[in-house]
């Protein structure tokens, strides 16, 4: 008996190591990649090589990257900051003043989130194009302003936010906007990390609408920029490596700074 | 989530009427209606509209029903349809199966290092579509790291053509699918484990319960609403395949084919290629989304009721 839950738990462990070493192997590889060549890449080098410093200068030589990782900054804080004002507003809204007739509205929003993106995007298109927003950043933003998820996702919070703390703030003669903006939203600072995060990494890592939307070169984002190098006819592997690591960066370093705050974005909505 | 009880609170203020109430209830949510209507509502309400109506170019005309009997006879949109099931049916169930498993085991506190684990198996999930594919499109390269590694464990005596052939380009992206998405779904299994009372295992150990029947009796039912979430999405998700498949492709988003024998056209990139690469004929791709939008809903309720069946 001794021995077989000894041999059980073996088995689980290397299970368990198998998982993580397929898991994290992929990124050794990718930093790896980076001082390779096209040709060491290709053929599977898993050694350190000697071409960071001309793989980095090509990349940086060819391209304008500093603009195309600015883009992607630039959309990514900007629709982050919209969505979470308009969602989190819109959620205080919706579970502070609630009514049968907005409560009737909430629930059309869920459903929403039911729709695939591919439903949306062609009439978005024209909707973009009759704006004159095609290849602007103001487009990419403005499409991206609402957030189901995110309205979702602050109404659970609000839920465990005490109400008598409101009504208190009220009988002191409170304004409304002053009780969202200084006395809900201060508290809830774990729930909109959280939702930064996600909305940040939602943005950042997008690819199927930018690249409807933008169109020229410096308007691309990272993704599309990445996109385009893998897919030349003789791609430049050791150049694609070092862009892949460059646009994989800030995700990883978000990570391991705000790690629970990351899994919470990504958990919060379904704990009961 | 529906809570019923709604009822004029009172807050105590002075001059505090059901219109200001209502007022401010309103303005708080009048910005996100706003956005919602125009760039989710309209669109949706849109392409209905625009499906019953064919295009080439500027020339519009109606036809009713005519685009979704034309799907039946579009020979490219069945494959497109079949690529896209085979990833759903094929690659959805491993990966969920395998979710569960390790976050199972992770939720075991004899064992060590939990924490490390956890991190190294969630990681993939911070690489956005494009990087992963693109990382994966490198390393099965015909004389590339995967196939060099399982000739040299001596596995295989030929290299595997995973990227040449069309049925192992399928598994390919599979692959790195699994590699992406196991353990974003793992942190859910795990939040969701964490609710269950370690009493509940202590009992079923007494009552003489194995590991399998404490998985199957225990863990999946008590985890049911959050498989069905984790089923749901991830069902979402791989209906709309567009980043993996086009980036995979040798020539990305701009190639004749998608994959060797058109094998990664997904029901996504035939959309896409309908209105931004041929002659656009938005009438037609707007059809086809909206068949999407059947099938999830569909298989949403498909889902809703196996999981409520089995109660």
């Amino acid at each position: 008996m001794k021995v077989k839950s000894y041999f059980f738990r073996c088995v689980q462990y290397v299970f368990l190591v198998t998982a993580f070493v397929l898991a994290v192997f992929p990124f050794y590889w990718m930093v790896v990649g980076t001082t390779n060549s096209a040709v060491d890449i290709i053929k599977g080098k898993i050694t350190f090589g000697d071409q960071l410093i001309p793989n980095l200068k090509k990349l940086f030589a060819d391209y304008d990257v500093g603009r195309i990782f600015w883009n992607s900054c630039k959309v990514s804080i900007l629709t982050l900051i919209g969505q979470l004002l308009i969602s989190s507003m819109a959620a205080y809204g919706f579970e502070f003043f609630a009514s049968k007739a907005r409560e009737r509205v909430y629930r059309a929003v869920l459903l929403t989130m039911m729709v695939p993106f591919a439903a949306l995007m062609i009439p978005l298109f024209r909707l973009i194009v009759r704006f004159h927003l095609l290849d602007t950043h103001t487009g990419l933003i403005l499409t991206s302003l609402a957030s189901v998820f995110l309205i979702f996702f602050f109404r659970q919070s609000y839920k465990s936010f005490p109400k008598e703390i409101i009504q208190a703030a009220r009988v002191d003669g409170a304004g409304e906007f002053r009780i969202f903006w200084s006395i809900v939203a201060p508290a809830m600072k774990a729930t909109y990390a959280a939702a930064a995060i996600y909305s940040f990494m939602t943005s950042w890592n997008n690819y199927m609408w930018p690249l409807i939307v933008l169109q020229s070169n410096n308007q691309k984002t990272m993704q599309l920029f990445v996109s385009s190098l893998a897919s030349a006819y003789f791609p430049e592997y050791g150049v694609v490596m070092n862009a892949i690591l460059i646009s994989t960066l800030p995700m990883i370093v978000i990570f391991f700074s705000l790690q629970n705050y990351f899994v919470r974005g990504i958990t919060g909505s379904v704990k009961q | 989530m529906t809570e019923k009880p709604i009822k004029m609170p009172n807050y105590g203020r002075p001059r505090w009427t059901l219109s200001r109430y209502h007022r401010y209830g309103w303005f708080f949510i009048s910005f996100a209606v706003l956005v919602l209507a125009l760039f989710m509502l309209y669109p949706i309400i849109s392409s209905l509209i625009m499906s019953t109506y064919s295009s080439r170019g500027m020339i519009q005309r109606f036809v009713g029903l005519g685009n979704y009997q034309r799907l039946l006879k579009d020979r490219v949109f069945l494959q497109a349809l079949k690529n896209t099931l085979i990833f759903f049916i094929v690659q959805v169930p491993i990966m969920l199966l395998l979710a569960l498993l390790i976050a199972t085991l992770l939720n075991n506190k004899d064992i060590k290092f939990r924490g490390l684990f956890r991190t190294g198996i969630f990681l993939p999930a911070v690489t956005s579509l494009v990087t992963y594919s693109t990382l994966f499109k490198m390393m099965f390269s015909l004389e590339g790291l995967v196939n060099k590694f399982l000739l040299n464990i001596k596995l295989i005596s030929t290299p595997i053509p995973w990227l040449v052939d069309p049925f192992w380009a399928k598994i390919t992206v599979m692959i790195a699918m699994t590699w992406r998405w196991t353990g974003y779904n793992m942190i859910f299994y795990l939040s969701g484990l964490q609710n269950i009372p370690d009493e509940l295992y202590e009992a079923a150990k007494i009552d003489g319960a194995n590991a399998y029947q404490q998985f199957a009796r225990i863990t999946v039912p008590l985890l049911k609403p959050i498989i069905l979430f984790t089923a749901i999405t991830s069902t979402i998700g791989t209906l709309q395949l567009f980043d993996e498949p086009t980036n995979f492709a040798s020539g990305g988003v701009t190639a004749a084919t998608i994959g060797p024998g058109n094998s990664l056209l997904t029901i996504a990139v035939y959309i896409y290629n309908l209105c931004f690469k041929y002659m656009p004929n938005f009438g037609y791709a707007a059809t086809i989304a909206y068949v999407i939008v059947i099938i999830v809903a569909i298989l949403s309720f498909v889902q809703f009721k196996l999981a409520g069946e089995r109660r």
